[in-house]
């Protein structure tokens, strides 16, 4: 594959900021607050690119995305929790197990419901529920079973070593088991208009910080103490983990949306109309762009769980999860690049320069601030900071102009200049 | 001109006997209101037939019946051997159906290639996974891909326009990309919903042209709605005329020229009766 020169660049230079940052925290010239905020601001672009995809790319108004970070918060926060602090592989083995045996009754049922013709959505809906639950009692007892011997193979690697295997699988469980009800979620609601979809995802993160606030009680997990907040979760989340699921996320974006998949799902968005007319599963292409997009959100959540050590239901209030959106409209629909530039802005200047600057209570402020950013941009840059703008590597490249090769090709462009000449 | 010629070396193919696409009894009420009554037609291998009717006559929601987007309330279409009640738009559309709207739908803001690529989608031929590792399967199925694509625009003198925002484009080109779309999409049965309208006579010539053209080269069999009668005249093998959901009249284009009832419903009951007396006196003139 070749590369040209601006791709080479956008690379040295992201590398380069990545490999400063990381110097400059190892030196102590940067400290633990920026650094915190750095790695806020690499967690957020990965939630709003999440958002991008379902809002920007798709064009689905979504506030569920905040739901699906706290889902993959607390899922990751609990495997790790349970490692480090009562030794052993319960939760992992558990949550592993779930996931695997869910994931394989969705597609097994999604393979039966496309056979079954005519069989109405509540029904089959109603189908899923049964399969998911019956695969996630399987999946809790065999895992129960596995606890013991993966603890064991476990202990006897590293400490270190162990704990960052179960930490990167927590945060991968998250993001999976964030996809996996997104699936469900999505599969009465994403049949219902964008209006009303945005509603019934605002209800959904609402729904998630009620359970969260009593998961001691009413779900059953103790370790993760309800209102009081989640304390004890081991600070794995680096920078260089960051920075690398980051750069990871960037690729699959950019390699899904530079194919012809990417271009079904902004299809949906142009006209979804035309574009079923031109042969597009509709349908299809919402959930695979709702499902990417909250794993995205599952993945970051286990990412920021990982930071400070401590998760409190009100980290996940609604009211927080217009910060994604804010991060999206800012950076401009459908930009990446955008993205990626705003949620770093929103981190360290909304939450960083403005908690420095500004006297103690800004916090209550904040919500004053937000929206007469969003006013002033929705008046002055209706497209966002970037717009349609992208970073070379991101960048759609135009193919060479067409070129007539075969005889057959030629004389077809002769004959329809020819033609056109009268116009 | 190429228009005659063409018309007289495609006879349809009726040998076979079955008709490509089949449409019986097809009924669609909204509440109390019958848009479309008892519709039948029947469309062999080859044939440009053309559906005409005035304003509100149901032409439009027969389009929206046949490609899946309202269900019909009684009726068959079969496509081949497939009953198409019942199925998906978009799988409609994979069994070689496409069509154009009659106010135009393009993807507004993406490029005239996306637009033609997005139609191709389902013979890209990779999978998800191809498309996030690009690897060399994605490589050369993408190159691929996108030479179709860039063939299609040439056939619509539009290769040269291959980077600019569909939106943008002037009102005949938007058409004209509309028409490369819907052939992306590999159709054997063409639906095109009043592709004339808003166009100057020059234009709607011009356009005449490319639909035979197209139809030549891709082999295809079209089904045309028009809302003036003059365009369909010159090019259609056969005519359905409908009024209030029904259907009126069949025949060649002489023989809808002359009936009585499609004036009526195009001029209503006083101005038929008017061209009729017109007509004669005419005849009459010309006799003596």
């Amino acid at each position: 594959m070749k590369i040209d020169r601006q791709t080479l660049g956008f690379w040295i230079v992201l590398l380069g900021l990545i490999i400063l940052v990381q110097v400059l925290v190892s030196i102590g010239i940067l400290s633990p607050f920026w650094e915190t905020l750095l790695k806020i601001g690499a967690v957020m672009s990965i939630v709003s690119l999440g958002l991008n995809l379902i809002y920007g790319f798709n064009g689905q108004f979504s506030l569920g995305q905040w739901g699906f970070y706290a889902i993959g918060a607390y899922a990751a926060a609990d495997v790790t929790y349970r490692w480090a602090q009562m030794k052993n592989a319960s939760g992992l083995m558990v949550l592993s197990l779930v996931v695997l045996l869910v994931g394989v009754a969705l597609f097994l049922i999604a393979k039966l419901v496309s056979r079954m013709r005519g069989l109405d959505p509540l029904s089959a809906f109603a189908l899923y529920i049964i399969g998911v639950l019956i695969a996630a009692y399987i999946g809790v007892q065999l895992g129960i079973l596995l606890i013991i011997p993966v603890t064991q193979a476990l202990s006897a690697l590293p400490p270190n070593l162990a704990m960052q295997i179960v930490y990167l699988l927590a945060v991968l469980l998250g993001g999976f088991l964030a996809a996996e009800v997104s699936y469900l979620f999505g599969l009465p609601v994403l049949t219902l208009g964008s209006d009303y979809f945005g509603i019934a995802t605002l209800g959904f993160t609402i729904i998630v910080k009620v359970l969260l606030d009593n998961s001691d009680t009413l779900l059953g997990f103790e370790e993760m103490k309800g209102a009081r907040g989640m304390v004890g979760i081991p600070k794995t989340t680096s920078w260089l983990w960051v920075a690398i699921f980051l750069i990871l996320v960037i690729i699959l974006l950019r390699n899904l949306l530079h194919s012809s998949h990417g271009r079904a799902i902004i299809s949906v968005r142009e006209d979804e109309i035309a574009a079923k007319a031109m042969g597009i599963d509709v349908a299809q292409q919402k959930t695979f762009a709702f499902v990417l997009g909250s794993f995205l959100a599952g993945l970051a959540g286990g990412l920021y769980a990982h930071i400070n050590g401590f998760l409190h239901p009100n980290t996940f209030n609604f009211i927080k999860s217009f910060d994604p959106m804010i991060i999206v409209v800012f950076g401009g629909l459908g930009s990446v690049s955008g993205t990626i530039m705003a949620a770093f802005t929103w981190a360290l200047v909304l939450e960083g320069f403005l908690r420095i600057l500004l006297p103690a209570g800004f916090e209550t402020w904040r919500f004053v601030v937000y929206p007469l950013f969003l006013l002033v941009m929705m008046l002055l840059r209706p497209q966002g900071l970037f717009g349609g703008f992208e970073f070379p590597y991101l960048r759609q490249v135009l193919p060479k102009p067409y070129v007539p090769r075969t005889q057959e090709q030629i004389s077809l462009v002769h004959a329809v200049e020819d033609a056109s000449e009268g116009d | 001109m190429t228009t005659q010629t063409s018309v007289a070396t495609l006879q349809p193919n009726k040998t076979d006997g079955h008709p490509l696409l089949d449409i019986q009894g097809l009924t669609k009420e909204f509440g109390g209101l019958k848009a479309v009554n008892n519709f039948d037609i029947s469309i062999y291998r080859g044939e440009l037939v053309g559906l005409i009717g005035p304003n509100g006559a149901g032409k439009t929601t027969v389009f929206n019946l046949i490609t899946g987007i309202y269900g019909a309330t009684a009726g068959s279409i079969r496509y081949k051997d497939t009953q198409l009640i019942g199925l998906q738009p978009h799988e409609i559309t994979r069994l070689g159906i496409a069509r154009t709207f009659q106010n135009i739908r393009l993807f507004p803001t993406l490029t005239v290639l996306d637009n033609v690529r997005i139609a191709y989608h389902t013979h890209a031929g990779y999978s998800t996974f191809d498309a996030i590792t690009h690897n060399r399967h994605y490589q050369k199925a993408e190159k691929e891909l996108t030479e179709k694509a860039q063939e299609f625009l040439s056939v619509f003198n539009l290769h040269t326009r291959q980077g600019e925002i569909a939106k943008n484009l002037p009102y005949g080109e938007q058409r004209r990309l509309e028409i490369a779309r819907a052939l992306a999409a590999s159709p054997e049965l063409l639906l095109l919903d009043e592709p004339a309208a808003g166009m100057n006579p020059k234009e709607v010539a011009s356009l005449m042209d490319l639909i035979h053209f197209i139809r030549e080269r891709f082999k295809l069999t079209i089904l045309l709605i028009e809302h003036q009668m003059r365009v369909v005249m010159g090019i259609c093998e056969r005519i359905t005329v409908m009024d209030f959901g029904e259907v009126i009249a069949r025949g060649t284009p002489e023989e809808i020229q002359n009936n009585e009832k499609v004036i009526e419903a195009y001029l209503g009951r006083g101005a038929a009766a008017l061209s009729q007396k017109l007509q004669e006196k005419r005849s009459h003139v010309a006799g003596s």
